[in-house]
C-alpha cells in the first residue's frame, strides 16, 4: 500500500459535501496558514516540498510561485488550469467531481501564499457537471466562512471563480489558458513576458494544474519536509495516475512516486495486469503526448534495471530508449492494437487542435495525419516513412508553444519503435487494411 | 443590428444569471464572461445564431467580430441548428483501444446519419469530439452535460431508446 494524500477519503461516503469533508480533517490547512502563517511562509513549505507541476511539465511549484512579480497596488492572480484535455488523462476530473473542497482548500491557501484576492478555476466546458459540483463547493465554503471577506477574521478576502472552457485542447497550454479566460480565442502568447510577470489581465498570475494546487493543503498540514520525504529524490510525494487501455482495472490510482512501472501495471493494488490471454505490446506512459514504449524498454531500463514511475526513470535513456511522466496518463497497448492507426488517430488529435497560429504545426500536423491516413488506408510509399520523421523534426522545437513538440514525439517514438510495422503496412496493403488486422512480425510482448 | 435582433432575449432567470456571470470578473474586464455566457445562449437556444452572437456582443459592449472569433474557435458551441439531442461523440485513441470506433460505426448506423448529421425526426445530432478525459471508462459519449460511459451496443439500443421517448 503507498501513502495516500489526494485520495485517502475518496471512499467516505458523502466526502464531496462540506460536512463530510470537515469531519475528515478538512479546511484544517486554512486554519493553519491563515491563523499561524505568514504567506511567504506558505510558499517556503511548498518549495521544501520539491512538488513538480502536476499537469505535465514538471516545473517545480515553489519556484513557480517564488518568480511571482510583486509590484505595489497591482492585483496578482491565481489561475487553476483545470482544462484537462490530453488524451488518456482523466485524473483531474475524478478528483474534482470526488472531492472538489480538497481543490477549493488547496485554493484558499495557495491564493493566500502568492497574495491573490480573486483567483480562477479554468474548467474544460465538457465537465459543466463538475463545474456546478465546483461552484456548489465553493458556496459551502463560502457559508463556512472559509472564503469571502475577512477570512476567519484575518482580514484576508479571497473570491473564488469557477470558468468554463469552450472545448479546446490548446487552453491547457497556460498563455492560451489565460487568452481564453480574457474572453480570446486560445492563441498561446509569446514568452518572455511569463505570465508571473505579465499574466491575466498583464497582471503577475500563477497558473497551477488541479492537482498540484491540491496537494498544497497536504503541504501546509504537514510541512514541506514530511512531503519531500516520500516519493524518490527530485521525484518528491504522490501522484496520480490516469490508467487506461487493455488493462484488467483501468481506473485513477494515487501512486508514491517510485513505484516500479511493472508492479503498477501487474500488481491488483492498480491496473491488475493485461486483459486476460493477451500481452503487453506497448505503453504511453504520460500522456498522448510522450514518446509510446514497446513493451521490452517500458519496464526495464537499458541496463536491465526496474524502471521506475519516476520523472526520472521515465525519461532514462533520453528518447531513444526512454519517455516521460508526463501528464501521468497511462496508456496500455497489448497485441490486439495497432500501432500505425493509433498513431494516425493521435496525429488527427494534434491536428485537429493545433491553434493554427505557427506554420511549422498548422501545416506540419495537418501533413502527419495526411501521410498516416494514407499508410494506415493502404496507399502509403516507402519514402513516407522518413517523410514524416522529417516532419516531425522540423516541427519540434519550432512553435510559440509545447503543442508541435506534443504531436511530433508521438509519431517519431511510433517509427523509432515500431518501423518494421509501418514498413509491413506499406507491403501488404491488403492485408493490413483488413479490419482489424494488425502486424504480427517479430515484436517483443512480455 | 438586425430588427430580429430586437426579438433575442434572455430568459429572466437567465438573465439574471447572466448579470452574475458579468460581475464575477473585474471592471472593464467583462469581456472574461464571453464563454460563460455563450454557454448559457447556447442553453437556451441549442445552437449560437448571428443573432443571438449580436445579442451576446451587445450585452458585453463588445464588437460582434468579438463574438463570432471566439464562438468559432471553441469546438463546443453550436453554429447551425441542431437536434434535441446532441449526442457528441469521443473518436480519440483510448476510446478506440477500448472499441470506440466499432461502437460508433453501430450508433451510426442506427441512427441512420454521420457526423454533422440530424436525424429526420430533428432528435439527434451526431458530433465528433476529442478526448473528453473519461478515458478509463471508454468508449465514451457525452450528451449536453452527461457523460454516457462504457458504451457497449446495448447500452446504446437503451440510451437511444430512452431518448427517443
Amino acid at each position: 500500500m503507498g501513502k495516500k494524500i489526494l485520495l485517502e477519503h475518496i471512499d467516505v461516503p458523502g466526502i464531496e459535501t462540506y460536512d463530510v469533508y470537515r469531519k475528515q480533517g478538512g479546511y484544517t490547512a486554512v486554519e493553519k496558514a491563515i491563523k499561524t502563517m505568514s504567506p511567504e511562509g506558505v510558499v517556503e513549505e511548498v518549495k521544501k516540498a520539491g512538488i513538480r507541476g502536476r499537469g505535465g511539465a514538471g516545473f517545480p511549484m515553489g519556484m513557480k510561485w517564488s518568480f511571482l512579480a510583486k509590484p505595489e497596488g497591482v492585483p496578482r492572480y491565481l489561475v487553476c488550469n483545470a482544462d484537462e484535455s490530453e488524451p488518456g488523462t482523466f485524473k483531474d476530473h475524478y478528483l474534482m467531481k470526488n472531492i472538489p473542497h480538497l481543490l477549493i482548500e488547496g485554493m484558499i491557501v495557495s491564493s493566500y501564499a502568492l497574495g491573490a484576492n480573486k483567483s480562477f478555476i479554468y474548467v474544460r466546458g465538457e465537465l459543466m457537471y463538475v463545474i456546478r459540483i465546483l461552484e456548489k463547493a465553493i458556496a459551502e465554503a463560502k457559508a463556512a466562512g472559509f472564503l469571502g471577506k475577512n477570512i476567519l477574521g484575518s482580514g484576508y478576502d479571497l473570491e473564488l471563480v469557477v470558468h468554463p472552457g469552450g472545448g479546446a485542447y490548446i487552453c491547457g497550454e497556460e498563455t492560451a489558458l489565460l487568452e481564453s479566460l480574457e474572453g480570446k480565442r486560445g492563441n498561446p502568447r509569446n514568452k518572455p513576458p511569463f505570465p508571473a510577470v505579465k499574466g491575466l489581465y498583464q497582471c503577475p498570475t500563477v497558473v497551477n494544474n488541479v492537482e498540484s494546487i491540491a496537494t498544497a493543503a497536504w503541504i501546509v498540514n504537514n510541512g514541506g519536509d514530511a512531503y519531500a520525504a516520500i516519493g524518490i529524490g527530485r521525484s518528491s510525494g504522490t501522484k496520480l495516475i490516469s490508467a487506461s487501455g487493455h488493462i484488467k482495472k483501468p481506473g485513477v490510482y494515487e501512486i508514491e512516486l517510485g513505484v516500479p512501472v511493472e508492479e503498477f501495471l501487474y500488481s491488483d493494488e492498480w491496473c491488475g495486469g493485461i486483459r486476460d490471454g493477451h500481452h503487453l505490446k506497448a505503453l504511453v506512459a504520460g500522456g498522448s503526448s510522450v514518446p509510446i514504449l514497446p513493451a521490452n524498454l517500458i519496464t526495464k531500463l537499458a541496463n536491465g534495471e526496474p524502471r521506475l514511475m519516476t520523472y526520472e526513470s521515465l525519461s532514462d535513456g533520453g528518447f531513444q530508449t526512454g519517455t516521460m511522466l508526463g501528464s501521468g496518463g497511462f496508456i496500455v497497448f497489448d497485441e490486439t492494437a495497432c500501432i500505425v492507426r493509433n498513431t494516425w488517430n493521435f496525429s488527427r488529435f494534434y491536428h485537429h487542435e493545433s491553434c493554427g497560429q505557427c506554420s511549422p504545426c498548422r501545416e506540419g500536423t495537418g501533413w502527419m495525419e495526411k501521410v498516416l491516413h494514407r499508410i494506415e488506408h493502404g496507399h502509403g510509399s516507402m519514402h513516407d516513412i522518413d517523410l514524416l520523421v522529417d516532419v516531425a523534426k522540423k516541427i519540434e522545437g519550432n512553435t510559440i508553444c509545447p503543442l508541435g513538440d506534443a504531436a511530433a514525439w508521438p509519431v517519431a517514438s511510433a517509427i523509432r519503435h515500431f518501423r518494421d510495422e509501418f514498413e509491413w503496412h506499406i507491403t501488404h496493403p491488403a492485408e493490413a487494411t483488413q479490419p482489424g488486422a494488425v502486424f504480427k512480425g517479430e515484436m517483443a510482448l512480455v | 443590428m438586425t430588427e430580429t435582433s430586437t426579438t433575442v432575449e434572455f430568459t429572466p432567470e437567465r438573465l439574471k444569471i447572466a448579470q452574475e456571470m458579468i460581475a464575477r470578473y473585474p471592471a472593464e474586464r467583462q469581456k472574461s464572461a464571453l464563454l460563460p455566457l455563450l454557454h448559457l445562449a447556447q442553453e437556451q437556444w441549442g445552437w449560437l445564431s448571428p443573432e443571438v452572437m449580436d445579442y451576446i456582443g451587445r450585452m458585453l459592449d463588445i464588437q460582434a467580430i468579438e463574438v463570432y472569433e471566439v464562438a468559432t474557435f471553441y469546438t463546443m458551441f453550436h453554429l447551425d441548428p441542431v437536434g434535441k439531442h446532441v449526442i457528441e461523440y469521443c473518436r480519440t485513441g483510448p476510446c478506440c483501444l477500448m472499441g470506440g470506433e466499432e461502437i460508433y460505426d453501430y450508433l451510426k448506423q442506427k441512427l441512420g446519419i454521420q457526423a454533422g448529421e440530424t436525424t429526420a425526426d430533428q432528435k439527434f445530432t451526431l458530433k465528433e469530439v476529442e478526448c473528453l478525459a473519461a478515458c478509463g471508462m471508454g468508449p465514451v459519449f457525452q450528451i449536453r452535460e452527461k457523460y454516457y460511459m462504457n458504451l457497449t451496443r446495448d447500452k446504446v439500443d437503451e440510451i437511444i431508446a430512452e431518448l427517443s421517448r
